[in-house]
């Protein structure tokens, strides 16, 4: 490509296919995962009589709305090419939380309120140690990931406590859609909560600084952009992010359990790379989150229909990792 | 290539006018390394300054004290008359100088549009703009009209991401965001470094238009052409201050290397 205005009119551009598609995926990240996710459904549909079910397909989203949720929020802060290794461990303390205040006779609602900004300031402080102290994410959030833990089981004395019905359980509940079509009030939170970041991701000064920090933060620098104001901003919502997540898990079982989601965290790493977003940051987005959510759910669901035993369940979501950070290598055009 | 004695656009002899920036006695040490010796600098509206040196010689350091990057120990900075002390680039940046780097300020995946309004964002109005949306209309449209005045044509497509440009495209960029925001001074730092010939012209084109807005431009630069190509007045920095300011129309290139180096002094005769 040339640049000059008056000589030489545009060199014959990208007449290789294959390079007009890299063009494609390179510039729409989603394009590629949701190619995969009607695949993989499509595959599962021809595969099994049980999969193409309405009743199915409620209870997958069911099944992926806690760990999607967290994944929103490790979405964030993996556009700013960091990663939150404690997220799960900070959602499970605010189970924890909400429970014990609760059974203790705080109001339910005061306690929701206490458990999302306790979870909020607990990622604040993995921010702040990313920013004031300049560790790398995955040292800090690993660190968060051993302390916050140890907190929930010293909190909680290594034992699970019942959730009190009502609000807490609140998200648990179910409507029917047409009689008929399941969907519970933490499908409906969650789908609010994505709509809602996409809206600030894309439309707003925030979201183009949060992409800039991630993709280039010297040149965010230089224009002015307050770093680590954007980070410690964006450790925030994804507390406060994870904090939903806690209440929904709630709706999920009728426990707080300090032991759940142990593997939650790297679950949502797994969503947010095979839905397309970009672990060196500034790429990707919370669309391509909730395909790569459901990508993996799809996945279990259908291979678990197919009597498929679950190690191979895990061994083919470790290959599409792996598969989705080399498309993504391969499709990002470096210098 | 133009030889020194021709300049394309004829503008009035600067001694005769006030500086709008000076900078006097500028001193910064790291340690034991003083990058900045007591150096001066002048800036008159209107001109293209080059500041050429040797590696070493403080060129940046000078900049970057001149653009708050770096915060002098000691001397004073002036603009417009009045004495300024920039704690940070933003700050420097409110007051109209924009800095156009080296390492090309711009980030690779987000468009066009965005990279040239990166920190500025234009948000929507009335209630809109309350909830911090973006006007991205309008940002497209102001983008498109500042690359159509500085005849940057060939960029077809304002929401490309910038790393779809190639290196000359992205500078070029880089330069209109300057251009666009800058109110009292343009400062590029080695902005041809990273390019080839042709995209080199390109960018001088750019200073020129800059220029005729009668914006002054700061140009550091090793590319001796470009600097006898563009520039009014020539600062040569040499051991962390100023050594001198040549006209380029009173010397050669080679002249200019040699006080560069040190192997001569200035003449009286080569001052601008």
């Amino acid at each position: 490509m040339t640049m000059t205005a008056t000589t030489s009119a545009p060199e014959t551009k990208h007449t290789n296919r294959g390079d007009q598609m890299r063009r494609a995926f390179a510039r729409n990240p989603v394009l590629g995962p949701t190619a995969a996710l009607l695949l993989v459904m499509i595959f599962f549909s021809i595969a099994t009589d049980t999969f193409l079910n309405v009743d199915n397909f409620s209870l997958i989203v069911q099944q992926s709305v806690v760990i999607g949720t967290l994944a929103l929020g490790q979405t964030l802060i993996i556009l700013t090419a960091g990663i939150d290794l404690a997220n799960a461990a900070i959602a499970v303390f605010g189970t924890l939380l909400l429970t014990k205040l609760t059974i203790g006779g705080v109001p339910p609602f005061i306690s929701i309120l206490a458990g999302l900004v306790a979870c909020t300031f607990i990622a604040m402080i993995s921010g702040t140690l990313v920013t004031r102290m300049k560790l790398p994410p995955f040292i800090v959030t690993l660190g968060m990931l051993a302390v916050v833990t140890a907190v929930t089981n010293l909190y909680s004395a290594g034992t699970t406590y019942p959730v009190p019905d009502g609000l807490l359980t609140f998200l648990g509940t179910s409507l029917y859609l047409f009689g008929r079509i399941q969907f519970t009030m933490g499908m409906i939170l969650a789908v609010i909560l994505f709509v809602v970041m996409w809206f600030i991701l894309s439309k707003t000064g925030w979201g183009r600084h949060v992409y800039a920090v991630g993709n280039e933060p010297e040149a965010a620098r230089l224009t002015g952009i307050h770093i680590d104001k954007t980070l410690v901003s964006v450790y925030a919502v994804a507390g406060l992010i994870y904090g939903f997540a806690a209440w929904m898990a709630l709706g999920r079982t009728p426990t707080a359990d300090p032991n759940a989601y142990q593997t939650g965290n790297l679950d949502s790493i797994t969503a947010v790379v095979i839905g397309g977003t970009s672990l060196f940051g500034g790429r990707g987005g919370v669309v391509g989150t909730v395909v790569g959510a459901l990508i993996v759910a799809v996945l279990r669901s259908g291979l678990t229909q197919m009597g498929i035993d679950s190690n191979y369940q895990n061994l083919a979501t470790g290959v599409l990792v792996i598969a989705a950070v080399a498309f993504d290598q391969a499709t990002r055009r470096r210098g | 290539m133009s030889t020194a004695t021709e300049k394309t656009t004829g503008r009035p002899a600067a001694a005769a006018r006030e500086p709008m920036m000076t900078g006097r006695n500028l001193v910064k040490r790291y340690g034991h390394v003083t990058a900045i010796n007591g150096a001066d600098f002048d800036l008159f509206p209107g001109e293209v300054l080059a500041i050429v040196g040797d590696n070493g010689a403080g060129k940046s350091s000078l900049i970057k004290a001149l653009t708050g990057a770096v915060i002098p120990d000691s001397g004073e900075i002036t603009l417009d008359g009045k004495q300024v002390r920039f704690h940070s680039p933003l700050e420097a940046r409110n007051e109209g100088i924009e800095t156009v780097y080296q390492t090309l300020a711009v980030a690779p995946a987000l468009d066009i549009a965005s990279n040239l309004f990166l920190g500025r964002e234009k948000r929507r109005e009335g209630f809109l703009g309350k909830l911090r949306l973006l006007d991205k209309k309008a940002m497209r449209v102001s983008a498109r009209d500042e690359l159509n005045s500085l005849g940057i044509a060939t960029i077809q497509d304002i929401s490309q991401p910038v790393e779809s440009l190639s290196g000359g495209q992205r500078q070029a960029v880089a330069v209109a965001r300057a251009a666009m925001f800058g109110s009292k001074v343009v400062i590029m730092d080695e902005p041809t470094a990273a390019l080839g010939v042709r995209e080199t012209a390109q960018v001088l084109e750019l200073i020129k238009k800059i220029s005729e807005r009668g914006m002054p431009v700061v140009l550091i630069s090793h590319d001796m052409p470009a600097v006898f190509e563009v520039s009014d007045r020539i600062h040569v920095h040499r051991l962390g201050r100023r050594a001198g300011v040549v006209d380029p129309k009173k010397c050669t290139m080679s002249d200019v290397v040699s006080f560069i180096t040190g192997a001569e002094d200035i003449p009286e005769g080569a001052m601008a």
